[in-house]
């Protein structure tokens, strides 16, 4: 039986229905300690001296650690995925509100909360920065020297510059804008921002580390547990064999439990105290871990008498927070998408990651490109507007075609970007007559789409065992937060031997038994793991073929495996091990121009249209339809990627419509979900969801990620139908009611009181 | 602060345990091994934490324990205690409504509560029932579709 395209559950649904599902959450070890975390109060200040004596002095408390004890047993105990610049606990400085300066240990976690209270620090203040615009100025410096970790050789350059908060600045020269730009009938240019906001996982970060002797085991709730286990070993100077990392399912990653997050601090707690100990964060303290980049993006665009773009200029400043974590990585492998899906000769883009005193920011469900495509879809509708097209129609005459080459240098195969288009506009129904409302209630619609590329090059390996009666495990890295990776993979390796998915038994994420994976981020999963998957099954198959030769079974035969292994050894015994490994071809950019002839093995394309309802009296948007279409190459398993594309929409939804972290000197004041407003099942409008027909010819089997596409249009789709209804601009996410009435407001000359 | 003994039924069995005053129901389950409540936002907020409590559903991370004293325990894996899954869980399975699954159990729990009040529940009855239990994956709209499926199922 075919296994691709099976409409299949998830392999792990019934522990999931149960509550017996495995997660980092439930585990508990003889000994453990727990620790709860002493944070920065002060956005950005020296360390003058930390008080533990009371929290110490306390009756249950084990130990009190600070940045020094860490210190003594590492000396550099700096560590981050694209720059080394995060201490494990503060050391001399902190940087932002909530950075973790001491934990107390205990037994009890209620006893280390507690003494937690009886902590105080000293510091001398420091100015603070929190606006990304702002802090390219290098008046208040957040790090003295940037400190690029040796992981990617293109950050190599960046080693000891001093002086600045651009963590770096990532640059992209196609044709030439600025002639371009002056012979253009029409130059138009916009700025539009986006928020601070986070990932807001219902399991909150947790991490365990078990000492053994010059050796460790963590188990963590981590998307990339190869990375985490790299990384220990680099601090503690130790082989990788000597890190063991262990991932049960994830309650929830969305990009925030990427490369190294708590297991750094535990990993070295449980080597001072030589006891187990477990760090679970709180709903609260996750807006003090990672963020998704505040951004503001310049964008200027030249437009022919034709209605054509012959020229785009992109200028993108990402807020990246104390922490470069793998912000960098996003300014640059999202960043060279930021003209959009268009066909424009001409194309400059500058792209900044910038240290701000703030929480961190790293990759939040679309890798930076939704912060992008919020820009470049409001800019090229209002574009459309100001010239009096249609704003299909304008986008039609200018969509990127595949087999022509994108503003990179790379040419576009197998990215969907008509379909998808089509698909959003037919949906929509856009050429048919609507309901525009009346009175105070106004209606409009909206329409955008969006374009990525899979980060590169990254690596995954794959082993496929059949044991002697013929049942199959495959063992991987990826880890399964929900995507449904353990089933895809599942039907991968059933297709190619032959058998039932549901059959196939998964081993996931123990890094002394998975082999290597880059991480599970950024919708390339199904992809690299997917293909190493595919080639380690026809390993094991060419094998079990080979074995039969072996055995002196006549060739073309079509003996059961059981029986083969049987003839071979004598009795039930033996394994055939598959193996395989899967790494893209890929052209590094030109480091002046980013211009690269294979930059990414495959792009993703995302788009929205919406119906929306607005309510001129309060400002309150009422999404009335929502309508979802991505390619995602041939679907393994379709149910599955239709939520994972609802499920985008949805979250983005939310970031369009209410969530934003609010700072009062540094300090979040609205962390928590009382006052941090994520969608409800009362906030979900009617939606429609499309797989258009595509194939990623160099898939697994045709298939490509799918779990970030979803959220690429929504947002400015919802701008552009508040703009088709009632003739106002948001340039800010989120848009609020407040948003929209205050420029329903001013655009009716009745500015409300305090502007 | 001292403990005290308490008395519960927990998922049809009468048990006993000594507990300090600021426990939660949470930490008194993972006593007994039962991990399906989960807390999460620490608010009563998001609905990972949901149990019942003589019947009704209850935010587990703003229960005391102590409050459990007398009073009978039901969480989420007492539903498959005789080996097959509830209508709910069945339906929540064949609609694909959760991906992570962190916060499933909580809205199982709340489906089973509301199909007691209200054996064919509106679409209104529903996102009533289920507005105290979120879901960061965003998977309501199978939610809502397994909860008539459920409410099919049962009729």
């Amino acid at each position: 039986m075919n296994q691709i395209g099976r409409d299949i559950p998830r392999l792990e649904v019934r522990a999931k229905v149960t509550g017996r599902a495995d997660y980092t959450h439930n585990l508990r070890l003889p000994g453990m300690l727990y620790g709860k975390v002493f944070r920065s109060t002060v956005p950005h200040g020296r360390i003058l001296g930390i008080d533990t004596e009371a929290a110490s002095a306390l009756p249950g408390v084990h130990r009190v650690i600070t940045g020094e004890d860490i210190r003594k047993l590492i000396p550099e105990p700096y560590y981050g995925p694209a720059f080394h610049d995060q201490p494990i606990l503060a050391l001399d400085k902190v940087r932002h509100v909530g950075e973790p300066v001491a934990v107390v240990l205990a037994s009890d976690p209620h006893v280390a909360e507690q003494a937690v209270q009886l902590i105080s620090a000293d510091y001398e203040e420091m100015p603070a920065v929190y606006d990304e615009v702002a802090a390219m100025a290098p008046d208040i410096l957040v790090h003295d020297v940037l400190r690029p970790a040796g992981t990617f050789a293109d950050l190599k350059h960046l080693k000891g510059r001093g002086g600045t908060n651009v963590a770096l600045d990532y640059h992209l020269r196609c044709g030439a804008v600025d002639a371009a730009m002056a012979g253009a009938d029409h130059v138009i240019e916009h700025t539009f921002k986006t928020q601070q906001c986070l990932h807001l996982a219902f399991e909150p970060f947790v991490s365990i580390a078990d000492p053994g002797d010059n050796a460790l085991t963590l188990y963590t709730a981590n998307q990339s547990p190869s990375f985490v286990r790299i990384e220990i070993a680099r601090l503690f100077g130790w082989p990788e064999n000597r890190v063991r990392v262990k991932v049960p399912y994830l309650g929830g990653g969305f990009g925030g439990k990427l490369y190294i997050k708590l297991e750094a601090l535990v990993a070295a707690l449980a080597m001072i105290v030589r006891r187990p100990v477990k760090i679970a964060l709180t709903m609260e303290e996750q807006f003090y871990m990672i963020t998704k980049h505040a951004t503001t993006f310049r964008i200027k665009s030249g437009v022919g008498k034709d209605g054509h773009l012959v020229a785009r200029k992109c200028e993108v400043y990402w807020n990246g927070g104390a922490y470069a974590d793998i912000g960098p990585r996003v300014a640059q492998k999202s960043g060279f998408t930021a003209a959009g899906p268009y066909d424009i000769d001409n194309v400059s883009v500058d792209s900044y990651e910038i240290y701000t005193n703030r929480t961190p920011a790293g990759a939040l469900r679309g890798f930076g490109v939704p912060q992008l495509v919020w820009a470049y879809e409001s800019h090229t509708d209002l574009i459309a507007r100001q010239l009096g097209i249609d704003p299909v129609e304008f986008r039609r005459k200018n969509l990127l075609r595949d087999g022509r080459p994108h503003a990179s240098g790379t040419v576009l195969h197998d990215a969907a970007i008509t379909e998808v288009f089509d698909a959003v506009v037919a949906r929509l129904g856009w050429d048919k007559p609507f309901d525009r409302g009346s009175g105070t209630l106004r209606r409009g619609r909206g329409i955008a789409i969006g374009l990525k590329a899979v980060i590169s090059p990254t690596t995954s390996v794959a082993i496929v065992n059949i044991s002697a009666d013929g049942s199959t495990t495959l063992y991987t890295g990826t880890v399964d937060m929900g995507q449904g990776s353990d089933t895809a993979y599942a039907l991968i390796v059933g297709e190619v031997l032959g058998i039932g998915a549901e059959e196939v038994r998964v081993v996931h994420s123990d890094t002394d038994v998975t082999p290597y994976d880059m991480g599970t981020l950024g919708s390339r999963s199904l992809y690299h793991m997917g293909n190493a998957m595919r080639l380690a099954a026809e390993d094991a198959r060419s094998k079990l073929r080979a074995l039969a030769t072996e055995a002196g079974l006549p060739e073309g035969t079509n003996y059961p495996p059981s029986e083969v292994f049987k003839k071979r050894y004598g009795m039930q015994a033996g394994n055939i091990i598959g193996t395989a490994s899967f790494v893209p071809t890929y052209t590094p950019p030109d480091p002046q121009t980013g211009q690269s002839g294979d930059v990414t093995p495959f792009w993703m394309v995302g788009g929205s249209g919406v119906e929306v309802e607005v309510d001129t009296e309060t400002g309150k948007v009422r999404i009335l339809r929502l309508i979802n279409a991505v390619d995602c190459g041939n679907p393994i398993n379709p149910g599955v990627a239709r939520t994972q594309v609802s499920g985008a929409a949805i979250m983005q939804l939310g970031f369009t419509l209410s969530e934003a972290m609010h700072l009062d000197g540094g300090q979040v004041t609205n962390a928590s979900l009382a006052d941090y407003k994520i969608p409800g099942i009362g906030d979900i409008p009617p939606m429609e969801g499309e797989l258009v027909a595509a194939s990623q010819h160099s898939g697994p089997f045709g298939a490509k990620g799918i779990g970030e596409s979803g959220t690429f249009g929504v947002s400015p789709a919802i701008a552009n139908a508040i703009h088709d209804a009632v003739g106002v601009r948001i340039m800010e996410l989120p848009i609020t009611a407040e948003a929209v009435l205050r420029a329903l407001r001013a655009e009716a000359g009745r500015p409300l009181d305090d502007e | 602060m001292s403990a005290r003994t308490i008395n519960f039924t927990l998922n049809g069995e009468a048990v006993s345990t000594t507990i300090e005053p600021h426990r939660n129901m949470i930490e008194l389950l993972q006593r007994f091994d039962l991990f399906g409540a989960r807390e999460s936002c620490g608010q009563g907020l998001c609905g990972c934490c949901t149990v019942l409590v003589d019947g009704m559903a209850v935010s587990g991370c703003l229960y005391f324990a102590v409050w459990a004293d007398g009073k009978a325990v039901s969480t989420v894996e007492y539903l498959d205690a005789g080996g097959a899954l509830s209508n709910v869980q069945q339906a929540f399975i064949d609609c694909g409504a959760f991906q992570c699954g962190f916060c499933t159990p909580g809205f199982v729990l709340m489906t089973h509560q509301l199909l007691k009040d209200h054996p064919d529940p509106s679409d209104e009855d529903i996102r009533h029932y289920l507005a105290g239990n979120l879901c960061r994956c965003g998977t309501y709209p199978e939610i809502v579709a397994a909860v008539k499926r459920a409410a099919k199922a049962a009729a």
